[in-house]
C-alpha cells in the first residue's frame, strides 16, 4: 500500500515539476507547446552527446557483437526468446491498459498472459494467437502519464539505458516502485523461485533481442546520418509520441506546418 | 541517311521504353517497388544499380519539396543564392543516401496493402516489407503528394510510423543550430557526405 502511495506522490510531484518547467520567462506553457508541435526540448545536449558517444562505444564492443551472435541462433530459438520476453512485458502492459481505460485490451492481454505462460510453456510459444487472441501494443507507465496529459519534459540520455525523457524516466521509476510484477518477484521480494539475476538477464536479453532485430537498420542509419545523435533523438521522440497517441493500423500523419509552408512557397 | 534512320529508331525506342507511372498512388508505389526489386535482384554491378535506382527516385520523389521541408525554420531566412546551392547539394545528398540504403537489399518484398486519402493533397499508401531470416516484417507507409493528380510524388516514408522526412529535418536543424545558425555548416557536412 505504501508503494502505491509513493507512486501517487511521484506522479503528483512530477506534475508539479512539469508545472515549474513549463513556466517560461513569460509564464507560457513552453514544454507543452513544444511537445505537441513536435519540437525538441534537449536541455542538456552537450552532456547528452557525451553519454551518447559512451553508449555508442559500449554498443560497438558489447551489444552489437552480442546481437550479431544472437542472430546466428536458429530462428525457433530466437522466436521463443522473443515470445517469452514479450509475455513478461504483459505484466506492465496490463495495469497500464487499465490506467488508460483500455479495458478490452487489458482483458485480452490477461488471457494472453495466462494462456502463453501455461500452455505456451513460460511464454516460449504464442499459443494465444492460435486461439485468435492477437498480440496488442505494449504499454508502459511513461505512455500512461502521456495519455493523462503530462508533457514529456527534457530529453536526455542515460548511460547504458539510452534515450529517455523526464516523463519516461518517471514511468520507469513506477516500475521499481511496485508497478512491475516481474520486478517485484525477482528483485523486490525474496521468493524461492526467482532472484535478481533473472531480472537482469531478462533486461539484457530484451536489449539484445531489440538490437538483433534492428542490426541492418541501425547500420544504415549510421552510414547515412549527418548527425547520428540528433537522428536517434528524433526517432525516439517520434516513437514515444506515436505510442502515446496509439497511432497504429493506418498511419495518420502528424500535423506539420512545415509542409504547408513548403506548398505555399 | 541510314545512320540517321538508326538514330531515329533508337530515339523512338528509348522514348517508348521509358516507364510511365500510373496516376493512382497505390499503383505508383507498386510500380516503383517492382522496378526497384528487379534492379536489386539483378546481376548488374552496384554502380549500374545505383544509376537505375536514382532514375526511379528522380521521377517519383518530390526531392525539391523534401529539401525545402528539411530546412525547417531556416527556410524563411535563407537567401536565394543559398537556396539554389542548397537544392543542388540536397539532391546529390538525397540520391546518394537513398541508393546506398537500398543497395544492401538483394530482393526486398514489399506488398501494398491499402491506401487512405487524408486530404486533397495527400494520400497515404500502406505497405509491408516482408520478414526475412534476420528481422520481422516492417510496416512502411508512403506519403504521396497528390496536388497534381497527373503526377503524384512521394514526399515521405514512415517506417513503423516514424517519418524519415521529419527525422531528416530535425537532423539538419540540429547541425545548423549547433553551429550558431550558420547554414554553411550544413553545406559543409552535405559536401563531405557527397564526396566520401
Amino acid at each position: 500500500m505504501k508503494k502505491y502511495l509513493n507512486i501517487i506522490t511521484l506522479i503528483f510531484v512530477s506534475n508539479m515539476l512539469f508545472s515549474i518547467a513549463n513556466a517560461g520567462s513569460d509564464g507560457s506553457l513552453e514544454i507543452e507547446t513544444k511537445s505537441s508541435s513536435g519540437e525538441i526540448n534537449d536541455c542538456f545536449e552537450k552532456v547528452n552527446r557525451g553519454i551518447f558517444a559512451f553508449n555508442q562505444g559500449l554498443d560497438k564492443v558489447i551489444f552489437k557483437p552480442l546481437a550479431t551472435g544472437y542472430r546466428k541462433l536458429p530462428q525457433p530459438v530466437r522466436s521463443g526468446a522473443s515470445n517469452a520476453l514479450g509475455n513478461l512485458g504483459n505484466v506492465v502492459t496490463i495495469p497500464n491498459n487499465i490506467l488508460q481505460g483500455q479495458i478490452k485490451d487489458a482483458g485480452v492481454n490477461t488471457l494472453r498472459f495466462v494462456i502463453n505462460t501455461t500452455l505456451g510453456i513460460g511464454g516460449l510459444f504464442d499459443v494465444a494467437s492460435y486461439y485468435g487472441l492477437e498480440k496488442r501494443e505494449k504499454e508502459d507507465y511513461g505512455q500512461t502519464l502521456g495519455t493523462w496529459g503530462v508533457g514529456e519534459g527534457c530529453y536526455f540520455v542515460l548511460p547504458v539505458l539510452g534515450p529517455t525523457t523526464v516523463r519516461d524516466s518517471l514511468g520507469s521509476v513506477a516500475n521499481i516502485m511496485g508497478g512491475d510484477a516481474w520486478y517485484n518477484v525477482t528483485m523486490a521480494n525474496d521468493t524461492q523461485y526467482f532472484n535478481d539475476a533473472d531480472y537482469y538477464l531478462s533486461r539484457v536479453m530484451s536489449g539484445v533481442d531489440f538490437r538483433a532485430k534492428n542490426l541492418e537498420s541501425f547500420d544504415s542509419l549510421e552510414r547515412t546520418s549527418l548527425d547520428l545523435y540528433s537522428s536517434v533523438r528524433s526517432l525516439y521522440l517520434q516513437d514515444r509520441r506515436k505510442k502515446i497517441q496509439n497511432l497504429d493500423g493506418i498511419t495518420e500523419t502528424l500535423s506539420d506546418d512545415d509542409w504547408e509552408e513548403v506548398d505555399a512557397q | 541517311m541510314s545512320s540517321l534512320r538508326i538514330i531515329f529508331i533508337v530515339l523512338i525506342s528509348l522514348i517508348m521504353s521509358k516507364p510511365t507511372y500510373a496516376k493512382n498512388p497505390s499503383d505508383l508505389i507498386k510500380e516503383i517497388v517492382d522496378q526497384a526489386s528487379m534492379i536489386l535482384s539483378s546481376d548488374d554491378p552496384v554502380e549500374s544499380k545505383i544509376i537505375k535506382l536514382n532514375d526511379i527516385a528522380e521521377r517519383s520523389v518530390d526531392i525539391n519539396g523534401i529539401g525545402m521541408y528539411t530546412l525547417g525554420k531556416y527556410r524563411k531566412s535563407i537567401s536565394e543564392e543559398d537556396k539554389s546551392k542548397y537544392q543542388k547539394l540536397f539532391k546529390s545528398y538525397f540520391l546518394k543516401s537513398f541508393s546506398s540504403r537500398l543497395v544492401d537489399y538483394t530482393d526486398p518484398k514489399i506488398n501494398v496493402v491499402s491506401e487512405k486519402k487524408v486530404s486533397d493533397k495527400y494520400t497515404i499508401v500502406n505497405s509491408i516489407l516482408e520478414a526475412n531470416k534476420g528481422r520481422p516484417e516492417v510496416k512502411i507507409d508512403w506519403r504521396i503528394y497528390t496536388k497534381n493528380p497527373e503526377k503524384p510524388l512521394i514526399r515521405d516514408l514512415m517506417v513503423e510510423g516514424l517519418s524519415l522526412a521529419r527525422t531528416q529535418k530535425e537532423e539538419f536543424n540540429s547541425v545548423i543550430q549547433n553551429n550558431n545558425g550558420d547554414i554553411n555548416s550544413l553545406f559543409k557536412v552535405l559536401e563531405e557526405f557527397i564526396i566520401k
